[in-house]
């Protein structure tokens, strides 16, 4: 390359940048934003995604929405966190609601309160399931606006109720029907090994979501709402881990040591348990695989009915210019409209996130002919806040090593969440003032 | 003649100056910052990172779930190593032989390196699956009870472990058979003539020629045996209770989910220091006893 071209070049890149900077000046420049979100359930998620994002942008012109699909939730925030330490994350993104304060401690997101002033606004933030609110809010301020939500469900295999002699469509209801049914499930060769369990709780991975069922139902919480203080040594919640250990160790209608979360549909697919505990997002897998006739219900109640939500909420981002964060909340209430979160709930598994989205037509004639989908929103009455906490992950490892102690044998319920508790303490100190 | 002696100098300079920017950016420059960080706690938005000395270290020696990677870790090596040697070793002998169906036979020893360990080790998660898994399938033959493999704490290393002798075995291999190659069929010949049965030969002759490979292998086994948690993060996740999270996964843990940036530098050091001391040992030590040609 001669020095007359590089010159040239130079020139060229020179004017460039100058035409970059005085940009802005020229009015009306389009609003760019990047929007990182993460797959967690089957399906073509993300074509939905980027068919929503195309809609969007045709309805308003000024806006440029650029969807990247980033991975599993983890892989998703260790982006999204890497990017801010940069200096450049994104304008919005899909994280686990259980991240709040992860997110809010790393200074990273804004309060939609300071944006959505109006009227209109207002009313929009009140629209949604009130037991969605419980992980979004803190401290009086909502951080993060539900989108991918579920919970968990009891799905059972109807040919084998019948086969043990159970009314095909009558769920286990209360703790006691629980263990009775599963006995009656359970079916064993003549040398005595198990062809068939009765039912699977998953526990590998992040078996403290499973567990906060089985708390719920005995009608305790695991932590507070400001996430500073852990309550795992209550004699509650050790009387619902001692149930979740006795259904094999006493009880022997489940296998022993740690279920996987990721086979237990196939288990239930291939017969080898006729009940399962799982998430609302499994629907439409098991509808699509299971070769028998199955139900859905919302899980038996101990002292009461109760799971814990779970799955991911919308988040601004501070380091975002004003032009930009009003544009995100454009598309986020646009995309949390009713008919959207409608149809994203059909095509995923979710759960519908407001109330008005279950009585558009589509949902409507979808429940009708497919009334297992309803059974989640029913349950949501009844559902509390997933366990999040200041230092969530740490604070959640603290639990869930306790729990596959105990589920392993290697610890009795009430020495592995005295265990649990002591850590949980030991790194949430700093957090109370 | 004089002036030459430093250009050429120059020149020298020049020629190493590639590979010495790319050492120092991505080695001996994140080492010293990782040195530097691990007595800094972990900065956050309300308050900074601050000198610390060496509390991450003490917090480290306070750390149980730290013995107990470091434990397992050590476990995964020893049972790693010599397990993928001896096989890569018997493998690569057999398919130097002649034998019907060489090509196929070789190439299904080394399939399981050409396959991503994500896939492995989704693979072998249904081959563990209790009930209807392929192991389970072959127990179940012998009327034997069903066993929770990835989900009781004395099996799920072991299960681990043998994927990984699976994995790697096979690309040993090819270094073995490589080796094989080279050595002289007059030795062969020699021998048999001087009356040496299969096993002395392979003893004194085979095998001693096959040291410089061994050597090799050997270090790379044991980066790996560091290196490799891709699995985990399918398998188990670390999982029962801690029971196969190795160094590196618990490192990941450390910095990427807990955000511990202070604590991850001083274990990412620690890690640093086991690998050192292992290469150090191995060029040093036995180097002097590897035969070379």
């Amino acid at each position: 390359m001669s020095m007359k071209r590089i010159g040239r070049l130079i020139a060229a890149v020179l004017i460039a940048v100058l035409a970059q900077g005085a940009a802005p000046a020229a009015a009306q420049q389009p609003v760019d934003l990047s929007f990182y979100y993460p797959v967690a359930v089957g399906g073509p998620v993300t074509k939905i995604i980027d068919s929503f994002a195309a809609d969007f942008q045709k309805e308003n012109p000024g806006i440029r929405v650029k969807p990247i699909y980033a991975g599993t939730y983890q892989e998703t925030i260790v982006k999204v966190l890497t990017a801010l330490k940069s200096g450049e994350p994104p304008q919005m993104s899909v994280l686990l609601s259980t991240d709040m304060f992860t997110l809010i401690d790393e200074d990273a997101v804004i309060p939609f309160d300071d944006i959505a002033t109006s009227v209109e606004d207002k009313a929009w933030l009140k629209s949604f399931f009130p037991a969605f609110m419980l992980n979004s809010q803190t401290g009086g301020k909502t951080w993060g606006i539900p989108f991918q939500r579920s919970t968990i469900v009891l799905y059972w295999n109807k040919e084998a109720f019948r086969e043990a002699g159970l009314d095909p469509n009558k769920p286990p209801a209360s703790w006691a029907e629980q263990i009775e049914y599963a006995k009656k499930l359970t079916k064993r060769d003549a040398s005595g090994n198990v062809t068939r369990w009765g039912l699977k709780v998953p526990s590998s991975g992040f078996p403290y979501w499973l567990f906060q069922g089985f708390t719920t139902q005995n009608d305790v919480l695991l932590m507070n709402q400001a996430g500073t203080e852990t309550y795992y040594d209550k004699l509650a919640v050790i009387e619902a881990l001692q149930y979740w250990v006795d259904l094999s160790k006493v009880h022997k209608v489940m296998p022993p040591g740690i279920i996987e979360w990721g086979t237990t549909p196939k288990d239930f697919f291939e017969r080898q348990t006729a009940m399962m505990w799982t998430t609302t997002g499994n629907l439409t897998n098991v509808k699509n695989n299971a070769s028998f006739e199955f139900g859905v219900a919302m899980l038996p109640a101990g002292k009461r009915r109760g799971s814990p939500t779970g799955g991911g909420n919308f988040h601004i981002f501070k380091k975002s210019t004003p032009a930009q964060q009003a544009a995100s909340l454009k598309f986020i209430k646009w995309i949390t409209s009713p008919e959207r979160a409608a149809a994203w709930g059909i095509d995923t598994g979710y759960v519908a996130v407001r109330p008005d989205a279950w009585e558009t037509g589509t949902m409507k004639r979808y429940v009708a002919g497919f009334p297992a989908a309803a059974v989640a929103r029913d349950q949501l009455q009844f559902a509390v806040a997933e366990l999040s906490t200041h230092e969530n992950q740490r604070v959640t490892k603290a639990l869930n090593d306790g729990l596959q102690a105990a589920l392993t044998g290697t610890k009795t319920p009430e020495q592995a969440m005295k265990d649990s508790q002591r850590e949980a303490e030991r790194i949430l100190r700093p957090y109370r003032k | 003649m004089r002036g030459r002696a430093p250009s050429s100098n120059v020149i020298g300079w020049l020629l190493v100056l590639p590979a010495a920017v790319l050492l120092v950016t991505f080695t001996h420059f994140p080492t010293a910052a990782t040195l530097y960080h691990s007595f800094f706690s972990t900065a956050k938005p309300s308050r900074p990172a601050v000198w610390v000395g060496l509390d991450n270290y003490r917090n480290m020696v306070e750390d149980p779930v730290f013995w107990q990677v470091l434990g397992n870790n050590f476990w995964y090596t020893l049972a790693t190593i010599p397990l993928s040697i001896v096989l890569a070793m018997l493998m690569a002998v057999w398919v130097n032989g002649k034998i019907a169906g060489r090509g196929l036979l070789r190439l299904s020893f080394f399939t399981p390196t050409v396959l991503p360990m994500i896939a492995v080790a989704n693979i072998w998660l249904f081959f563990y699956t209790p009930g209807y898994g392929l192991l389970e399938q072959i127990t179940g033959l012998f009327g034997l009870p069903s066993h929770n493999w990835l989900g009781s704490q004395s099996t799920a290393l072991p299960c681990l472990i043998v994927v990984t002798v699976w994995k790697e075995a096979g690309f040993f291999m090819i270094f073995y058979l490589a080796a094989l190659q080279q050595i002289s069929p007059n030795l062969g010949e020699a021998a048999a003539l001087m009356g040496a049965g299969r096993w002395y030969f392979f003893r004194r002759v085979t095998f001693p020629l096959l040291m410089p490979t061994t050597l090799f292998v050997l270090i790379n086994a044991v980066i790996n045996s560091f290196r490799l948690v891709d699995h985990i993060v399918v398998m188990t996740k670390g999982g029962p209770d801690n029971a196969t999270s190795l160094l590196l996964y618990y490192i990941y843990d450390v910095g990427f989910k807990f955000w511990d940036a202070g604590y991850a530098a001083a274990l990412t050091l620690v890690l640093l220091i086991i690998l050192a001391a292992f290469a150090m040992g191995q060029f040093l030590f036995l180097d002097r006893r590897v035969h070379y040609q």
